[in-house]
């Protein structure tokens, strides 16, 4: 017994020391393909938004390289999975570094996106993140992000709702423990103090109570709300709806990017509830755009589901690495420090149009400057308002 | 006789501890030279200091769950605390500290300072309870660890610090104040002080104190308790003062595996995820793998099982998958009534087939 435990720990010890020294370092860059890695949850509970960027940007990668590449050059992607945690992310960050990445696109939730920009500035790569909503996702000069900030969705949903006299007085139900929805919270309050209409209450959950929703809308009814501001996820979303609807208390509801989905993403969820709501998107799969038309029949040809705000950020995230790198010149054979600054010089002044918005252009400091649109449930399908 | 059995045993345990201590300085060391040889890829170099973290977790871990004989799933909500308190004093530092070393220094200790404060505060109702009762409030403590800290709000400015529940507007922060700690965006930009270096020097002086812990006379009393409280306090052992400093020394040491990873990290939030009941039960996979009461076991476990899916991640996809079936097929392995059976059936073979061989020499 005592000899075997023994026999089994040399064994585990020795084969620790190969695997380490076994993988050894690579070499970045070199040959005529750009490598344009990721880090992105493609299991656990944010598994759905990993999987739809890294889809979406496999779709345009495959389009580009079918069409002739950029510049003669092909592309080539490698997703990794970060789990939702800023620790496995450094690790699949450290992993695509290992395969000689040459342009980030990532990372698609915001604490991985802050833990990975710290060591894409040290190591000097270029980094676009298709949907890190954190205003630190940024904060480096060499991040740029294809989404809209947290502070920017809650400053322009309330803008939206001044300017068209939604309402006068507006409830706002909202997720404490996560970063996202508290961050479009803060920028909401402050950015209504500006208008007419005012914050009756502000009811918060947690991940751990988010089930039931009787007292927050309780309260939101005793205030004599108009309107219920949502700024979370879809799936939250639904119940509150649902509940809502069981309690006789009909506002106008209105949300932000997280509500995408409501209509097909959860289970067992009466749609026509969803009637009525209003929420802020950069991209709605069932618009007539032509561009966003011929994107929503690939996605679905290929993947078999019908496209979110994710995929169309990644897709419009590979199409403007794709336009940098023509606009720049950059060859795959340059070091990543000159491929990061030659597209960094090239995404400053440069109008992009894709399929989250059109003219949309990038400030040095990282964030898009792009309209924000709102969609309108109405029998069934998303409308433009 | 007797004085000679004595010696023979404490010169296995030392024999013992050497060989813990030597692995861990013979990993140190190749891995400097491999290091300085520059052949380890940067997957492994981002690992070596999650790896420290976690051999450190699942020893402190061992404490309370081998030595003491109480199963704890709040494991990581001491490592959170530690991480925490760290974090805010090394960001609210940053500047009147510029010396990283002192710095980091500091905060290592403040960390496992309030993480030991905590399990002492912890430990006095709880270990009232026995078995699974403790197991589930250990389980509520790690949660209300992770929700009170993604609840708080903390910034300052000239007029001091300011805390709040609700949100950071309620701060009511000065135009240059700062907010520290944001709710559940938690604490960034905590500097980068961890290195390998500083982990396996945490970790040696981790497995130092806790073997020698473990066979001082304090261990053997809270050996004691463990196979037989009744018997124990008949002798006259106080239960509760050994069962505390085994509890808040494994709380401490917690904290410290906290510090080292939150100023590994530029991000340092709580969710479920890191500090929730998750990891205090990966935790506990790392201690019941490696054998409970065996501190070496614990911190092989906790490498192999933190390498383990980062290596697979050649298998996209299915790497989860893997991993969890390669974790059921150990478990079983280590565990299971009839593996155990048959690995001594084999041992034995080989054992006299050996002594055959030797015989017919």
């Amino acid at each position: 017994m005592k000899n075997f435990k023994k026999l089994v720990g040399a064994a585990m010890a020795a084969s620790m020391v190969f695997a380490m020294a076994g993988c050894g370092s690579n070499n970045g860059g070199g040959g005529d393909t750009f490598k344009i890695g990721g880090t992105g949850p493609l299991t656990g509970g944010a598994a759905a938004y990993g999987q739809a960027v890294r889809n979406a940007a496999q779709l345009a990668v495959d389009e580009i390289n079918e069409n002739g590449g950029v510049n003669g050059y092909m592309l080539e992607l490698n997703y990794q999975d970060d789990e939702h945690d800023a620790e496995k992310a450094v690790n699949a960050y450290n992993t695509i570094k290992d395969w000689g990445v040459q342009i980030v696109l990532g990372s698609v939730t915001s604490a991985p996106c802050i833990a990975v920009a710290d060591k894409t500035k040290d190591d000097n790569i270029f980094q676009l993140t298709p949907s890190g909503t954190a205003v630190e996702c940024t904060q480096y000069d060499n991040a740029f992000r294809v989404c809209f900030s947290d502070p920017a969705q809650g400053t322009a949903s309330a803008q939206y709702i001044g300017e068209h006299n939604l309402a006068s007085k507006v409830a706002i139900i909202y997720d404490s423990s996560d970063v996202y929805s508290t961050g479009i919270y803060e920028n909401f309050v402050k950015e209504a103090e500006k208008y007419s209409f005012e914050i009756v209450s502000a009811e918060a959950f947690t991940q751990d109570s988010n089930s039931d929703f009787s007292v927050q809308l309780q309260k939101s009814k005793d205030s004599g709300a108009d309107m219920v501001f949502l700024p979370i996820y879809y799936k939250e979303a639904s119940l509150i709806l649902t509940q809502a609807n069981g309690m006789g208390f009909a506002p106008k509801f209105f949300g932000v990017d997280g509500m995408d989905g409501i209509l097909s993403g959860v289970d067992n969820f009466d749609a026509s509830l969803a009637e009525g709501v209003m929420f802020l998107t950069p991209f709605a799969a069932t618009s007539s755009d032509a561009n966003i038309v011929n994107f929503v029949k690939a996605y679905e040809e290929k993947f078999g589901e019908t496209p979110n705000q994710f995929a169309a950020d990644a897709y419009d995230g590979v199409y403007l690495i794709k336009a940098l790198i023509e606009k720049s010149g950059v060859k795959p054979s340059d070091d990543v420090a000159t491929i990061c600054n030659g597209l960094k010089g090239a995404i400053v002044d440069y109008s992009f149009d894709g399929l989250t918005g059109s003219g949309i252009t990038w400030s040095a400091d990282g964030e898009p400057n792009k309209a924000p649109s709102v969609v309108i449930i109405q029998g069934g399908v998303y409308i433009e308002m | 006789m007797k004085a000679l059995k004595v010696k023979m045993k404490s010169d296995k345990n030392l024999r013992s501890n050497l060989i813990t201590f030597g692995m861990v300085i013979g990993v140190y060391i190749i891995m400097q030279v491999l290091l300085a040889a520059g052949v380890v890829s940067s997957l492994v170099r981002g690992l070596l200091v999650p790896l420290c973290t976690y051999a450190i977790l699942a020893v402190s871990l061992n404490l309370t769950v081998g030595i003491l004989g109480e199963l704890s799933l709040g494991h990581a909500g001491f490592m959170c605390i530690g991480a925490f308190t760290s974090a805010f004093f090394s960001k609210c530092m940053q500047e009147a500290i510029p010396i990283a070393a002192l710095r980091f220094t500091i905060a290592i200790l403040i960390g496992a300072l309030c993480a030991g404060l905590m399990g002492l505060l912890i430990g006095i109702p709880v270990l009232r309870l026995k078995g699974d009762y403790l197991a589930i409030v250990t389980l509520a403590f790690g949660e209300i660890a992770k929700n009170v800290i993604n609840m708080l709000y903390i910034g300052v400015d000239e007029a001091g610090l300011h805390f709040s529940t609700k949100s950071s507007l309620e701060l009511n922060l000065s135009e240059n104040g700062t907010v520290i700690i944001q709710g559940a965006q938690g604490i960034t930009g905590t500097p980068n002080d961890s290195s390998f270096t500083v982990g396996i020097v945490l970790l040696l002086i981790t497995l130092f104190v806790i073997l020698n812990l473990i066979h001082s006379r304090d261990g053997r009393a809270i050996m004691a308790i463990r196979d037989n409280t009744i018997a124990a306090e008949s002798i006259g052992i106080p239960i509760t003062k050994y069962k505390l400093m085994a509890f808040s020394v494994s709380a401490a040491f917690a904290g410290m595996a906290g510090v080292l990873y939150a100023h590994n990290l530029s991000t340092l939030s709580a969710t479920p995820k890191n500090f929730g009941y998750n990891m205090s039960i990966m935790i506990l996979v790392f201690v019941v793998l490696g054998g409970i009461g065996n501190i070496r076991g614990s911190v092989i476990a906790a490498v192999v099982l933190t390498l383990l899916p980062e290596l697979l991640r050649g298998l996209n996809d299915y790497r989860m998958l893997i991993y969890a079936v390669v974790l059921i097929a150990m478990m079983l392995f280590n565990w299971a009534p009839a593996c155990i059976q048959w690995r001594e059936k084999m041992v034995y073979r080989l054992k006299s087939r050996k002594k055959l061989t030797k015989e017919a020499e």
